[in-house]
């Protein structure tokens, strides 16, 4: 299957938001399949970017982002890559050279204030290319009762991210945690090292490329496999 | 690709060189040169067997607290480093209990998903599975029908486990304070609120109740009377619970202006939940963000300015009767109608009964799906083997779980299961506060700041 033709990018998709490519509709091939759907091919297509207006505070916040940028001569689209608006949740994807200046200006801004850090987790995109390891921040403004989220994409071959510690203190074990469960590596962060690993585990058990584990288990005439090799309907 | 492809060179640790069995009293414990000098291991025996440093040497007692001990709340590590009975600096040492519940997530279906989160902070079931199904709602865009019993269901089912997890937290930290009658109390009054979930759901944790669409099943016959005859009788307890200790001298001497940490220190270091509001700051999710209805409850959000941990234990005292008095409302506002969503395509097809054989589908479910339509068996089969497919994209969605934000990152690939998910959860949160507590105070006040802090350990390494 995975010899299948890898199809154009559809008309009026961004190439940033393709994550991967979906073959077939079982998780199993050489089955014998004569429905068709085994032979999909589709690409799996994140939701697109939004453009002004934004509608809501959306526009507010953004004012004020781009505003407080351009005040620490920094151009909006120089920094900000995307901006995506699903479900009703705003996200910027940010690029990783800004990321203490966005930061910073997100929690000093007297019209932004997002005083509180949730938090920082990775998401593995194995299949993007130049920018397989994405970090996922998470702010929460009380004063303003709002919430952004900020996405800094880096390469699998260079996984490195300036640490946002000094600016929020709570995100030290925030990214350790990252750090041992996708290898992304956050420049500047006091003690960078495996937090709910042992300190000598090889790899980074979240990526997509490590292995889930198990082992069979056996019933009275019959076995099931591990989870990760069972048919899994992608 | 390489999963590791970083290494550190090692110019930057220091030269160790192990030296156990031949100098040491017994082959667990010996003695090592470092670049900060000689370091001895000691384990078990006597303070009068520890050979003391040799003159001049400067003596650094680092101790471990835990894994293994009674009063670090399961299994977690405490790296004390102590002059006399003063800690001069402390860590908190996790990992212990990782499970890896969110990469196992990844191989499961979105309605599997349930099972494994409501196993993370195993004294808030409720609210991890609640979490979860609200942030998996969202991405399905189906937050409005989700019906309106199955909503109040949820926030019955929420502000029970509530007291339950408060009670615990009284519980166990009375117990690392000497308190063992308040353990006592706690644990009797938490099988109140258990007895409830097990009627409703089959167990008493890990219950797997609430699902993506709604909840997995109706309260059974009889179950609205029994929470309602329940609540007067948890009123008249809890308030004898708190009458053991809230003015009991030992108690305060234990509790009063230790574990201090104030606003400023809660927001740099992104606590919340009753840490918080000890600070006097009124932040409460359910107010600020309403969720699940709950602009429709009155209750009241409990601070108090104190900072300690006598300030924390006595929000926890004030917020169970609150959650009384939001089950009170929810109770009123139960109105007979379907638990799980219309869409056929998403909703769980069978209701669970007890047969002779122990829990399982209703018979009336399985009368027709097995000799009255096909059509809802293939449906059946398809949605257990195989599950429905969220749309792709990424959401955050958030509960006020008795120890802070609870709040729950989910992407999807489009397909039938979990791309990734990862949980915020506050105990991971709210333990790095462990040495901005007790840097500077006796190892006694250790015990006190870490019960007030209320980790529970499935939480904190998931």
């Amino acid at each position: 299957m995975t010899d299948a033709p890898v199809p154009a990018v559809p008309e009026g998709v961004h190439e940033l938001d393709i994550i991967g490519v979906r073959h077939g509709a079982f998780g199993a091939s050489g089955s014998g399949d004569t429905s068709g759907f085994g032979g999909l091919v589709e690409p799996i297509v994140m939701p697109a970017p939004a453009t002004r207006p934004f509608g809501g505070w959306f526009d507010e916040v953004s004012d004020e982002i781009e505003l407080s940028l351009e005040a620490r001569n920094l151009p909006a689209t120089g920094v900000i890559e995307k901006v995506v608006i699903h479900r009703g949740e705003i996200t910027y994807h940010v690029r990783r050279e800004h990321l203490v200046a966005f930061a910073t200006a997100l929690r000093d801004e007297p019209g932004l204030r997002f005083e509180l850090c949730l938090g920082v987790d990775g998401v593995h995109y194995p299949d993007e290319e130049g920018r397989e390891l994405h970090a996922v921040y998470h702010f929460l403004s009380i004063t303003h009762n709002n919430r952004v989220r900020v996405e800094v994409s880096v390469p699998d071959g260079d996984p490195v991210i300036p640490s946002l510690v000094a600016l929020f203190p709570t995100l030290d074990w925030h990214e350790r945690e990252t750090w041992d469960m996708f290898g992304i590596v956050f420049e500047g962060h006091p003690a960078l090292t495996r937090i709910l690993m042992p300190d000598d585990w090889p790899g980074h058990p979240q990526r997509k490329d490590y292995p889930l584990g198990g082992i069979p288990v056996e019933f009275k005439g019959a076995t099931t496999p591990p989870p990760d090799q069972r048919r899994s309907y992608n | 690709m390489s999963t590791d492809n970083v290494t550190y060179s090692s110019a930057d640790e220091p030269d160790v060189e192990y030296s156990s069995a031949d100098e040491g009293p017994d082959a667990y414990s010996g003695s090592y040169e470092t670049t900060e000098g000689r370091v001895y291991t000691v384990s078990g025996g006597d303070w009068d067997t520890i050979s003391p440093a040799p003159e001049g040497e400067h003596d650094r007692i680092v101790v471990n607290m835990g894994p293994q001990h009674p009063s670090t709340h399961g299994v977690l590590r405490l790296i004390l480093e102590i002059d006399g009975e003063n800690v001069t600096e402390a860590r908190a040492g996790i990992g212990y209990l990782h499970t890896g519940i969110e990469k196992n997530m990844e191989f499961r279906s979105w309605v599997q998903g349930v099972t494994f989160v409501t196993r993370m902070d195993y004294l808030t079931p409720m609210f991890n599975e609640t979490a979860y199904c609200l942030a998996v709602e969202k991405a399905l865009d189906i937050t409005e029908q989700v019906p309106e019993r199955a909503t109040v269901i949820r926030v019955i089912m929420m502000e029970l486990n509530r007291i339950a997890s408060h009670l615990v937290a009284l519980a166990t930290g009375g117990m690392e304070l000497g308190a063992l009658t308040a353990m006592e109390f706690g644990f009797r009054e938490r099988e109140l609120v258990l007895d409830i979930f097990e009627m409703v759901s089959g167990l008493r944790m890990n219950s797997a109740y609430v699902r993506p669409g709604g909840v997995a099943q109706d309260l059974p016959p009889g179950g609205e009377q029994k929470i309602r005859d329940t609540i007067p009788l948890l009123r008249k307890r809890l308030k004898d619970t708190a009458d053991l200790l809230v003015d009991n001298s030992i108690w305060m001497g234990r509790t009063v202006g230790i574990g201090y940490l104030d606003l400023a220190g809660c927001m740099a270091l992104g606590i919340t939940g009753p840490i918080l509001r000890s600070t006097g700051l009124p932040y409460d999710l359910r107010k600020a963000q309403p969720y699940c209805g709950y602009e429709n409850y009155e209750f009241d959000v409990i601070t108090k300015d104190t900072s300690d941990v006598y300030g924390r234990f006595l929000i926890r005292i004030e917020e169970m009767e609150q959650s009384l008095r939001i089950v009170e409302q929810a109770l009123d506002r139960l109105k007979p109608g379907p638990v799980m969503v219309e869409d056929k395509k998403i909703a769980w097809p069978a209701q669970l009964s007890i047969g002779s054989d122990g829990q399982g589908n209703s018979p009336e479910h399985i009368q027709k799906i097995m000799a009255e339509s096909m059509e809802a068996l293939i449906h059946h089969f398809k949605l257990v083997t195989e599950g429905f497919r969220v749309p792709t994209g990424q959401v955050y969605a958030a509960v006020e779980s008795p120890k802070g934000e609870l709040g729950c990152h989910l992407v999807s690939s489009g397909g039938t299961r979990p791309y990734r998910v990862h949980f915020r959860d506050p105990s991971f949160t709210n333990l790095q506060s462990v040495a901005a507590m007790s840097e500077g105070s006796m190892i006694s006040d250790v015990i006190a700041a870490v019960a007030s802090i209320d980790p529970v350990m499935g939480g904190v390494d998931r």
